[in-house]
């Protein structure tokens, strides 16, 4: 058993609790910088792929997983986040402008969205925040003059002063660069004042506002970083794909990053990403077990979404905690061998909580 | 007078789309009053709905009624078997997860039924004794498809609302819908409620695929339909069955002029403007009553 | 012109009068308790102290300020801390969280130097540290620092939370139902622990208490209600002993309610 000899209270608020911990995280950063060099490019651009959704999904987890406000609108964030900076970059702004301006605008949209927000909690948010999510997906198809409508718009790939990142591996970096970035900053805000602000309205809006914690301000807030780091996915991916159209950021994008956090494992960052990489690898897993599977099955358009579906049903089934919460597990097995008690993590039998009475 | 014609048809086919639209909001809302949970595969519901009923009538040869009847059943036990299973045992937890769940389990239904044989991504349709035929009035022309919808979801509203008022089970669901302990502490099984609440409402959303049918065709995507009942169920107060169905026609009725008199793109998010305009001003619903948690 | 006080407050939920005309002052310095039976409306005055119901009329006066318009959590930033009668903590988070939550009003920093962590944000964390583990001396819950509160015992939650309280350094304290499913060692502690809160850290208490051995040991002054109407109030002894008041807990059999 590890422990800690505290004798300075900046021990309690370092980023990394255990020296261990940092030189783990020191390596999977130098393992990450590494990777290009042993994998080939389809697998770098795979990776690329979990970087940016990763960014996304951190913003989603802020809000969902941190504040307890759920948004089945956040593919709008991140469709504001793809145009602006199509946009910007296609008027001749420079890519270190485009996508700070497209995080930003996402924000100020997110702002206005928690307005409402603050009256509405739970399910109605989700509700509000769909449709939200539906109008935003309408004005991108019919504000042609601007974003081309259903045409789509062409990107180019973006590029700082001289360095220009088209190749795979390149971009892989940016995008390894602004995640582990936007990883800090979360992991920051979480460990101070504001982060904690967040979880007590996620735990108890009425203790929360007991404490002194404004729920206009710090809602609003939650919902404008959370945009915004979308925004600044949005943004990654449009110069990624280089071709955007508004069909690329309907529900079912909402829905699939709602997917990703639950999978990996809400209130945690590492769930964050855990989840992205798993529902990116999803595809690849399907179809290396296709060869195993019944001609007639194999065939089918429909498989990939029937996976999809049940794979979300198993999680929440058999695994609420998601793979961050099987890590845990696992991680606490063995730190315990071979007192482990199966129970230590049996969830509490509750029986008809209603809030409501 | 040709004006005053044309308005009435938009409001008519308006009417018509909006009973489906608060058919599947009361199928949201009695399971949302029972378990607050907003069940997002009810859309798929209707999706299966309306295969079985394809299938019933076009290979089987069933008349129409009788498919009607018996997809209705066939959908009730599928809720059954849905909560027996799955929901039962996710009592008590999180409501974010468990309306996960439910679009997992939409996802899941909606593929699922593309991979049947004879089914697959293809556009059906099958005929009902209603097919083809009008009904004049003046110079009004309605079709008896979209009035048999209005009045077939006006039936089976006074059937629920029978049922809901004078039957024994019916009172005690309405009972644990208020308060889910006090009713156990009266002897009623809310776990039979539960199950019973979620049989209602997968036949309810069996029916409305039927009713569907005739005007959408009968296709994997024709559930998405459901996503236009959320605003419905939001702007009746979500807890409310009369509200709705009102919200249901208001939708309806709004989308139908939007798609006539409002410049294209209108009439696809009409509803989610009125719903969101509802939430601000009225963050209740029109029927719906603020409750505030106990500290 | 007195600490606290409650002018005239009334408010009905739907034709029930839960609270009608209810005045009473509270001096800086003194333990203030609210009696009465179950439903007689005592927590609802805390609830309309926090702005968590508006009142239908009267207000609150507190230090020559009316705080009964103010938003919810300006009543917090005014230096006025409440518990919960059936407990309301963050429960996925850690005790110590949950006092650096009462930290809150405290804090100077802003989004952009929490994101970049700035030496100011670290030095502001240290200090409410420092101010979370001074509370956490005062109230004993050493053992319980880096646990999820979701898995402590009832009388340790109640603990933790009327810590959190305690952490926001509040100059008025509410206290609803402190010893509510605690057990004969945790009130005993909690008696003391109220009275050091007034002598040695200043902190004025209003407290709602179903407890008479408690409320009588240790109350300044005592408040009764029954229907949302003040029976009596003044000095414990008085308070408890008047007839209306234990009419009102006991019925026409006159008992002595103290026990």
């Amino acid at each position: 058993m590890r422990f800690i000899m505290k004798r300075d209270y900046y021990q309690d608020i370092r980023l990394f609790k255990y020296r261990s911990t940092f030189f783990w995280y020191l390596a999977l950063v130098i393992g990450c910088f590494l990777a290009p060099t042993v994998l080939d490019d389809y697998f770098i651009s795979q990776l690329t792929f979990i970087c940016m959704y990763s960014v996304a999904t951190v913003g989603l987890m802020l809000l969902t997983g941190y504040t307890g406000q759920v948004s089945m609108g956040h593919a709008a964030f991140f469709g504001i986040g793809a145009f602006t900076s199509a946009i910007l970059s296609s008027k001749g702004v420079p890519f270190v402008l485009a996508l700070p301006a497209a995080g930003l605008l996402a924000g100020v949209v997110g702002i206005f969205i928690g307005l409402p927000a603050l009256r509405l909690s739970g399910l109605y948010l989700a509700i509000a925040t769909m449709g939200f999510g539906f109008i935003v997906e309408e004005i991108l198809v019919r504000w042609e003059s601007l974003t081309h409508g259903n045409m789509g718009m062409m990107v180019d790939p973006p590029s700082i002063g001289p360095l220009l990142f088209e190749s795979e591996t390149s971009y892989y970096y940016l995008t390894l660069v602004i995640l582990t970035l936007t990883i800090l900053a979360a992991r920051n805000i979480l460990r101070s004042p504001t982060g904690r602000a967040m979880i007590a309205i996620r735990d108890s809006e009425v203790a929360a506002q007991a404490m002194g914690i404004s729920m206009a301000k710090y809602k609003t807030t939650a919902f404008a970083i959370s945009a915004f780091f979308t925004g600044v996915a949005g943004s990654l991916y449009a110069h990624k794909l280089t071709f955007i159209n508004p069909e690329s950021f309907t529900i079912f994008v909402s829905i699939e990053f709602l997917a990703m956090i639950i999978v990996g494992g809400l209130g945690s960052i590492h769930g964050a990403v855990f989840g992205a990489a798993f529902i990116i690898f999803l595809p690849q897993l399907i179809i290396m077990t296709k060869d195993y599977m019944p001609k007639y099955l194999a065939d089918q358009t429909g498989l990939d979404p029937v996976l999809y579906g049940l794979m979300i049903i198993l999680f929440i089934l058999f695994e609420p905690l998601g793979i961050y919460g099987r890590w845990r597990k696992t991680r606490f097995y063995f730190e315990m061998f071979p007192l482990y008690k199966k129970d230590t993590f049996r969830r509490e039998k509750k029986y008809f909580k209603a809030e409501r009475h | 007078m040709e004006l005053f014609n044309e308005i009435l048809q938009t409001i008519l086919s308006g009417v018509s789309i909006g009973c489906i639209y608060g058919l599947v909001a009361l199928g949201f809302v009695l399971i949302f009053k029972a378990t607050e949970i907003i069940n997002f595969a009810q859309g798929e519901m209707m999706v299966l709905g309306a295969f079985i009923a394809l299938t019933l009538i076009n290979v089987l040869g069933f008349p129409y009624w009788i498919a009607l009847l018996l997809t209705t059943v066939l959908l009730g036990l599928f809720g059954m078997l849905l909560e027996r299973t799955v929901l039962r045992s996710l009592i008590g937890e999180p409501v974010f997860a468990i309306v996960m769940l439910t679009i997992g389990l939409g996802y899941f239904v909606r593929s699922s039924v593309s991979m049947v044989p004879g089914w697959g991504t293809d556009t059906h349709g099958f005929r009902t004794p209603f097919t083809d035929r009008v009904v004049r009035y003046g110079e009004l022309v309605l079709s008896w498809e979209q009035l048999a919808i209005i009045l077939m979801t006006g039936a089976l509203i006074l059937i629920l609302f029978a049922f809901f008022r004078f039957t024994r089970i019916g009172v005690a669901m309405r009972a644990a819908s208020q308060n889910q302990l006090a009713a156990a502490y009266m002897g009623i099984s809310v776990n039979r409620v539960f199950s019973l609440t979620w049989t209602i409402s997968a036949a309810l959303g069996g029916f409305a695929g039927v009713l569907l049918s005739p005007i959408t065709f009968v296709h994997m995507n024709m559930g998405f339909i459901g996503l236009k009942a959320f605003p419905a169920a939001v702007l009746g107060g979500f807890g409310s069955i009369p509200g709705a169905i009102v919200g249901g026609l208001i939708i309806g009725i709004t989308e139908s002029l939007a798609g006539v008199y409002l410049p294209v793109g209108w009439k696809d998010i009409a509803a989610y403007i009125i719903l969101i305009l509802v939430l601000i001003i009225r963050p209740q619903g029109l029927f719906g009553i603020q409750e505030k948690k106990k500290v | 012109m007195s600490f606290f006080e409650a002018q005239q407050i009334s408010i009905s939920f739907g034709g029930l009068m839960a609270l009608n005309g209810v005045s009473f002052e509270v001096n800086k310095g003194e333990v203030f308790s609210i009696i009465g039976p179950n439903g007689a409306g005592k927590t609802t005055i805390f609830n309309c102290i926090n702005r968590y119901y508006d009142l239908d009329e009267g207000s609150f006066i507190f230090k020559d300020k009316d705080i009964s318009k103010v938003r919810p959590h300006v009543v917090a930033d005014l230096g006025i801390s409440r518990t919960f009668q059936n407990i309301e903590l963050f429960k996925n988070t850690t005790a110590i969280d949950n006092l650096l939550l009462g930290r809150h009003r405290h804090r100077r920093s802003n989004l952009f130097t929490e994101a970049l962590f700035s030496p100011f944000v670290q030095r502001q964390e240290i200090d409410s540290r420092e101010k979370a583990e001074e509370v956490i001396d005062f109230l004993d819950l050493q053992a319980y620092r880096d646990q999820m509160v979701a898995g402590l015992p009832f009388g340790v939650q109640k603990t933790v939370e009327l810590g959190r309280a305690l952490a926001m350094e509040p100059e008025l304290l509410l206290l609803d139902e402190p010893s509510s499913g605690m057990n004969m060692e945790e009130i005993e502690d909690l008696a003391f622990w109220i009275t050091d809160i007034k002598e040695e850290l200043g902190i004025t208490i209003l407290m709602v208490e179903h407890n008479m051995r408690l409320v009588k040991e240790i109350s300044d002054r005592v408040l009764a209600l029954n229907f949302g109407v003040v029976l009596t109030q003044g000095d414990p002894k008085g308070v408890l002993g008047h007839p209306e008041v234990m009419q009102a807990y006991l019925g026409d059999e006159g008992v002595s309610i103290t026990g």
